[in-house]
This record gives structure tokens, C-alpha cells and sequence, in this order.
């Protein structure tokens, strides 16, 4: 391993820059450290849930991409990871858990069960989410592989980047939570 | 039903189901309608008047000694008419290291059972979920009400009249599922 370092330039967003300055715009910046330092909330139920602690080990390690820091509380965290087959009646339990989450926050959706029902199209599922509360990514598998589930996250990267300050207080977002009967 | 041979079936199961068949046969009589070997599990099929005696029967007799009820359920079999709904109760001796199961048959008209609780505190969520899902009313339970579904649910889902598939897809093509 040499040790020369090397700075990579296509994650920089694009501004002015000078001797110990750089000219850019808020939102840009704000989205950096909005993607890169996530706190995911693992609403794990079943066997996607214990893909996700795979993909958090350090074999797929999901530290790298800032979610070092799991939240089981709602009120702490930005992403809401749903991972694994919701019951009917964990339904409204899900449903409180996404209110009390502040804005901004995203919802991903890991997994067959979770994003239609999956396999189980019984009395008891509820047959995706998204009847629920609004869903940025879908992660199709069952269980998906943890390559997948990084791909999902940096879509949710993604998003989160190039979102825009005022994105939640915009009518378009209302709309949406609106669609949910959520105020 | 699947019968074993006598010779089939270990010396020890044989005596246990020729000991309680003897003992139902002297003191219930004409109550116990069916009694048999499924596989290796005596089965002991009672009319449904006397099923709560003959629990508190098994458990308090001090030759019988069923203390430990292990499970319990209901099944449905809708051909059967008048013995549509069926309630099984699987007992199991701590003492002498036994099982036997007491089932009993009841049409939907007569779906009103004595609760087993005040015999033994298990049965209390497993008759709640047996009311859950197939709709026997438990006579004398502390609280009868649904354990694994959600409490607006309106019908009892393991009932074989009811489609086993949520009914508010309209993606999935209807002669691939049996619907």
C-alpha cells in the first residue's frame, strides 16, 4: 500500500474555491452532511432484520456510509428502515413510530414482506408499507443480499443529497403525507 | 384414522391407553364416544357435556394425574355437519411421563364450551386463541378476547369458509391463486 493520498474530487459539489475556502451553495452542503451521516432506525421483524445485522457487521460493513450509529429511538433518527414481514396489527405501531420521526427522514423498505407482503398474502400481513406511510426505496429479495441492501442505502444517499432545504415544508410534501392522512 | 397394530405400539403406550380407557369407561360411561391409538398418542374423542368433567378427571384422579395440559386447539372440518368444530386438549403426566389428547365435536349451533382455565392457568390464552381464530365461546374464561389478530377484525380467519388470501390485492390474477 503506497503512502501517498489521494482526494477524490467527484463527490465535491461545485463552487468557488480558494486558500481555505470554498464558495457553494447551502443546500449543497447540507445535503453532504445530511447523506453521508445518516442515522438509520432498524425496525427489523423478521429474517431481513438478521440480514441487516449482517450487513452491519464487518464482513458488508454499513459504518462506512456514516450509520455508525443505530437509533431505536424515533425521535433520533433519519431513516426508518422497515425489514420483514408487518402484521395487520403492527400496522398502527409502525405508523406511530414514522410520526414521531422529525423531519427529514426517509423510509426504506428492505425486503419482499415489507414492500408488498411477500409471500405471505394471508388474513394477518399487511400486504406492503407503503398502504401505510410513504416509502422512498423498495429493496426487492427475500432475503435480499447485503450488496443489495447497500445499493439501497446509497439510493437513499442519494436523496437525501440532492434534496433540497426546503423540500419538507414544500406543498409537493404535503401532498404526499397528505395521501397518507398524515398532517 | 391410522392404527397401529398391538404389536406396533411399545408395551408402555398400550397399558397407558388400556388404563384410561378403562378408568373414562367406569366413571363417564356412555361419554366417551371413541377411544384409539393415533400413531403412538392415545386419543380419547368425549361428547362435549362432559368434556370439562372429564379434564378435571384426568388432572385430579390419583391414578390418573394429567397435571400438565400442553396445548389445546380448535379445527374445522366443514364436510362434517353436525360434528363441524373440534376441540382438542393434549394432556401430558409430569409424574408418569405420558400423553393423551381428549377431543371433542360440536356443530357450529353449539359452540359454547366451560372454559378449562379453573383447571389449569395455561388455558387462558390458548382458549383466547382458539376464540380468535375459530370462534368457540369459552363459558366462565376471565378474558375472552383476541390474542394474535387485531381486535377490529371481524370474522374468525382459521374457519374454512373464509379464503386464506388477504382480500384487498387486485394485482395478482385470480385463477393462479384457486380464487
Amino acid at each position: 500500500m503506497s503512502n501517498k493520498v489521494v482526494i477524490r474530487p467527484e463527490n465535491k459539489p461545485e463552487g468557488y474555491e480558494g486558500e481555505g475556502y470554498m464558495l457553494t451553495r447551502l443546500d449543497k452542503v447540507v445535503g453532504l452532511a445530511r447523506a453521508n451521516s445518516l442515522w438509520p432506525l432498524p425496525f427489523a421483524t423478521s429474517c431481513c432484520g438478521i440480514e441487516f445485522m449482517a450487513t452491519m457487521a464487518a464482513n458488508y460493513d454499513l459504518a462506512r456510509f456514516g450509520m455508525e450509529r443505530m437509533s431505536f429511538s424515533p425521535r433520533q433518527a433519519d431513516l426508518l428502515m422497515v425489514m420483514g414481514t408487518i402484521s395487520k396489527k403492527m400496522g398502527p405501531i409502525l405508523r406511530q413510530v414514522y410520526e414521531q420521526m422529525a423531519e427529514p427522514k426517509w423510509v426504506l423498505s428492505m425486503g419482499a414482506c415489507a414492500s408488498s407482503g411477500g409471500i405471505f398474502d394471508t388474513y394477518s400481513v399487511l400486504q406492503g408499507i407503503d398502504r401505510i406511510i410513504p416509502v422512498d426505496v423498495y429493496i426487492p429479495g427475500c432475503p435480499p443480499r447485503p450488496e443489495q441492501v447497500l445499493d439501497g442505502i446509497l439510493k437513499i444517499q442519494e436523496l437525501a443529497k440532492n434534496e433540497g432545504i426546503g423540500y419538507r415544508q414544500s406543498a409537493e410534501y404535503k401532498a404526499r403525507l397528505a395521501q397518507y392522512g398524515i398532517e | 384414522m391410522h392404527h397401529r397394530t398391538a404389536s406396533q405400539n411399545s408395551e408402555k403406550i398400550t397399558y397407558l391407553f388400556e388404563e384410561v380407557n378403562t378408568a373414562l369407561k367406569t366413571k363417564f360411561g356412555a361419554d366417551l364416544l371413541n377411544a384409539q391409538i393415533d400413531y403412538d398418542f392415545p386419543v380419547f374423542e368425549v361428547s362435549k357435556s362432559a368434556v370439562h368433567d372429564v379434564l378435571e378427571f384426568l388432572k385430579n384422579d390419583q391414578a390418573m394425574v394429567f397435571s400438565f395440559l400442553t396445548t389445546m386447539c380448535g379445527s374445522h372440518f366443514p364436510e362434517q355437519g353436525e360434528r363441524e368444530f373440534m376441540l382438542m386438549y393434549q394432556l401430558h403426566s409430569l409424574e408418569k411421563n405420558q400423553r393423551i389428547r381428549i377431543k371433542t365435536f360440536m356443530s357450529i349451533k353449539d359452540i359454547e364450551v366451560p372454559t378449562a382455565t379453573d383447571l389449569w392457568k395455561g388455558a387462558n390464552w390458548m382458549e383466547r386463541e382458539t376464540f380468535d381464530f375459530y370462534g368457540f365461546r369459552f363459558k366462565g374464561h376471565p378474558n375472552l378476547k383476541r390474542i394474535l389478530n387485531m381486535d377490529e377484525m371481524n370474522y374468525h380467519p382459521l374457519r374454512k369458509q373464509y379464503p386464506l388470501e388477504d382480500g384487498s390485492r387486485d394485482d395478482k390474477a385470480d385463477n393462479y391463486f384457486g380464487r
